[in-house]
């Protein structure tokens, strides 16, 4: 299993039923290949619909019909579509209950920055800002260090920021952290990695928890 | 008198120098041959406000890349490289707005609305040069409206008065900038006589729709 897969695996086991789900592009996209067997959630999709279901088969492709990355999707039986600002009146109203994103950056006091590296690439923010804001909670699905090794997780967020004092988990393939207002809890660490191994690789400074568990992704 | 006229006519409706709102999100739901109409003509110094640029071959994109926008207000260029190294070269001026921002101040515009407040954006650059208002203890920003000359939008189903059905995730943008710009043009992927759309799915009102174009699915 690589890691983004296994990053994938564990977010998913933070879903409950009923929950109204919001995944970013890329590997936040993964979480609904492993959403649990016993629960049912909604994704929602922000150009404009609740209920996104997998990739349609080859061949079965609908042109009106994509995710907020342009890919051909389906709909699940009971979706239902909306125009922009609907969309995001349910996103920033606090209808949704999770949404997971990548980060360039995050910091120890909940702080991401996702939405360009200054001076280099700019993408933009689309609708990330809104999705700190208004989801209920916020999970960041990263790997824990950049492709050159340098840890993603600081003290403070270098980059400009998406959102200010907004994330509640954090899970890499080293580990799974909470901030909390005492600061960045490490709660749960990979199966075959130490806690000085993730102490190692994290620039923030970790709280560990006392009852510090394994991540389970089964 | 009829809403139904040409490409070209539709087209003679957009100076150099206007401020323009494009339907679509990345592409999906845009009048594609309306844009390819403009990319054809000499029409350049747009403003351009939409979701994103789209990408260099497809949508509001192709504008950037043939070098007829001055500036484009938008929520994402990630898509279009050539947005990006054009504003990084000072060549095209790009205001980034969240999305959700985006969309509530084109509906505000179309709203009589004078603006809103938002808690989007508070603590990160978005904040600068905006008013920052407390209620409830809670910080919001205080967000303008956006209004344009123009609306180019696409419609899956128009019926002949303008009434629009947009088909699936097409919609996204295209009814809230059929309210906020001062000419309204949809191009229709099928036109129907007037009463063969159910009251019930139309999602822009007839009366909001100055132009009609295309039809020829």
């Amino acid at each position: 299993m690589n890691s983004k897969e296994f990053i994938a695996r564990r977010i998913a086991k933070e879903l409950k039923d009923g929950d109204i789900v919001n995944l970013g592009i890329g590997l936040p996209t993964m979480v609904a290949n492993y959403v649990p067997e016993n629960i049912n959630v909604t994704f929602q999709s922000e150009n404009g619909f609740l209920g996104l279901g997998p990739a349609p088969e080859e061949g079965k492709e609908d042109k009106d019909l994509t995710n907020a990355g342009a890919q051909p999707v389906t709909m699940l039986n009971g979706g239902c579509f909306f125009d922009s600002s609907m969309s995001f009146s349910i996103i920033r109203g606090g209808h949704v209950d999770i949404t997971v994103l990548g980060a360039l950056q995050v910091d120890g006091k909940g702080n991401l920055a996702n939405w360009m590296v200054p001076n280099k690439i700019i993408p933009g923010m689309g609708g990330a800002m809104d999705l700190v804001t208004g989801a209920k909670k916020v999970i960041i699905g990263t790997e824990h260090c950049t492709k050159k090794g340098a840890p993603k997780i600081l003290k403070e967020c270098i980059y400009p920021l998406t959102g200010a004092n907004v994330v509640d988990v954090i899970v890499t393939e080293l580990a799974y952290m909470t901030i909390t207002d005492k600061g960045l809890v490490l709660e749960e660490i990979a199966p075959n990695v130490t806690v000085e191994e993730v102490i190692s690789k994290t620039d923030a400074e970790l709280i560990i928890a006392h009852n510090l568990k394994i991540m389970d992704i089964e | 008198m009829s809403k139904i006229i040409s490409y070209e006519k539709a087209v003679d409706k957009i100076k150099d120098g206007m401020t323009i709102m494009v339907g679509g999100f990345l592409g999906v739901g845009s009048p594609h041959n309306l844009i390819d109409t403009i990319f054809k003509s000499n029409i350049k110094d747009l403003t351009i406000i939409a979701n994103d640029t789209a990408f260099p071959e497809i949508g509001v994109g192709k504008l950037v890349v043939n070098r007829q926008v001055k500036k484009v207000i938008t929520s994402h260029i990630g898509t279009n490289k050539e947005t990006g190294r054009q504003m990084s070269a000072g060549e095209l001026e790009v205001v980034l707005v969240p999305q959700g921002t985006l969309a509530e101040q084109i509906r505000a515009g179309g709203a009589g609305l004078g603006g809103f407040l938002t808690p989007t954006g508070i603590g990160t650059i978005v904040e600068e040069g905006k008013q920052k208002i407390t209620i409830d203890g809670k910080d919001y920003l205080l967000e303008l409206p956006l209004r344009a000359d123009v609306a180019i939008l696409g419609g899956s189903i128009v019926d002949k008065k303008g009434n629009v059905f947009y088909n699936k995730t097409t919609r996204n943008f295209n009814p809230l900038m059929a309210m906020s710009s001062d000419t309204v043009i949809v191009e229709a992927e099928k036109i129907v006589e007037i009463g063969e759309i159910d009251p019930h799915l139309v999602m822009t009102p007839g009366e909001l729709v100055d132009y009609i174009v295309g039809g020829g699915k």
